[in-house]
């Protein structure tokens, strides 16, 4: 178990527990702002494996652009989810 | 043809650190030069900072002193995690590990600013939209009741 | 030895970032989720440089981790900034009321 893979585990394990809990969220802004972290570990994954252009792409529209867009349209909609 | 200019520049920068490479080559018996040992120690100190601020999270009863904990904690741990690995990363004193070295304090510097800016930002939306503080007799609703067990 | 010792730190900054994933999952108010998106952000950057030195080319994580820094700043304000609004506008209505509101009893 090299150090990277011990990190890859980590991460993998994270990802799948904030994409979780971003799903089971009642409040849509927050679940949104969970997102941003599951891009966040997404990026990182892809800097751990080494292809690092691919990272910083995720990492500028994940981080940067898409939270901030889910977040724009939470308000334009309903905060609470129905189901 | 720029090149060779900022070449002759270096040159011309005649103070080259040569001697620290000697100096740092000389104490590193088993691959751990002196810079290594402080660099591992800081990340080691940074670590334990970083701890605090987790338990802090984990354990604090409100919000606000959640918030406290957090801007507190990891931000005097990502400094000091950060400026071990540029010692960490300087044992050869090249130009190119100076460099590295400047950039991370770029790093420290822009988490050092945005830290306090980012928890201030959210204090304050937070204060706006009514989450009130636990006080000594109140026992705040929106904490979940296992505190008070 | 250093290599190794890169491992631990890393290691260890993901068993430290348990405890911010905790209170996203459990958090009672949505700031406190907010709170620990900024602390794993923050982390991010950090973790970042941990793997730029396990692979040895550090020059180049370095001005990525500088970037995420920036991203993680810039997005936890803009959530921050948006949160602050909701409250500030005044023409969303209150929600209607489902059950109708008991009739107080007349005191006597």
């Amino acid at each position: 178990m090299t150090g990277l893979a011990l990190f890859n585990l980590f991460i993998l394990v994270f990802m799948v527990v904030a994409a979780v809990i971003s799903l089971r969220l009642k409040d849509l802004l927050t679940a949104s702002v969970v997102f941003g972290i599951y891009s966040f570990l997404m990026c990182l994954l892809w800097a751990e494996m080494g292809a690092v252009d691919v990272a910083f792409t995720e990492a500028a529209v994940g981080a940067g652009v898409s939270a901030v867009f889910l977040v724009a349209t939470v308000f334009n909609v309903k905060r609470k989810s129905s189901d | 043809m720029s090149m060779d200019v900022a070449d002759s520049f270096v040159g011309g920068f005649s103070f080259d650190f040569g001697f620290l490479a000697e100096a740092s080559a000389k104490t590193t018996h088993a691959g751990l030069s002196a810079l290594d040992v402080c660099g591992m120690v800081m990340v080691s100190v940074g670590l334990v900072f970083f701890l605090g601020a987790a338990v802090g999270l984990y354990r604090f009863p409100d919000f606000y002193t959640r918030m406290h904990a957090a801007g507190k904690g990891d931000t005097l741990s990502s400094l000091l995690i950060l400026l071990g690995f540029g010692l960490i990363t300087l044992d050869d004193f090249s130009m190119v590990g100076w460099l590295l070295v400047v950039k991370l304090l770029a790093i420290v510097l822009f988490i050092m600013l945005t830290s306090p800016t980012s928890t201030h930002a959210l204090m304050r939306a937070g204060y706006e939209d009514g989450v009130e503080p636990v006080t000594k007799g109140s026992s705040s609703k929106n904490t979940k009741k296992e505190v008070e067990s | 030895m250093t290599e190794g010792f890169t491992v631990f730190a890393g290691a260890a900054l993901f068993v430290l970032m348990l405890p911010a994933l905790y209170r996203v999952a459990v958090g009672p108010t949505s700031f406190d989720r907010l709170v620990a998106v900024n602390v794993i952000g923050t982390k991010t950057a950090v973790l970042l440089v941990v793997i730029g030195t396990l692979f040895g080319r550090l020059d180049m994580f370095v001005d990525f981790a500088l970037a995420y820094a920036l991203l993680n700043f810039v997005a936890s304000l803009a959530v921050a900034r948006y949160l602050n609004r909701t409250r500030s506008t005044p023409e969303r209505k209150p929600a209607k009321r489902r059950t109708p509101r008991k009739k107080k009893a007349k005191a006597s």
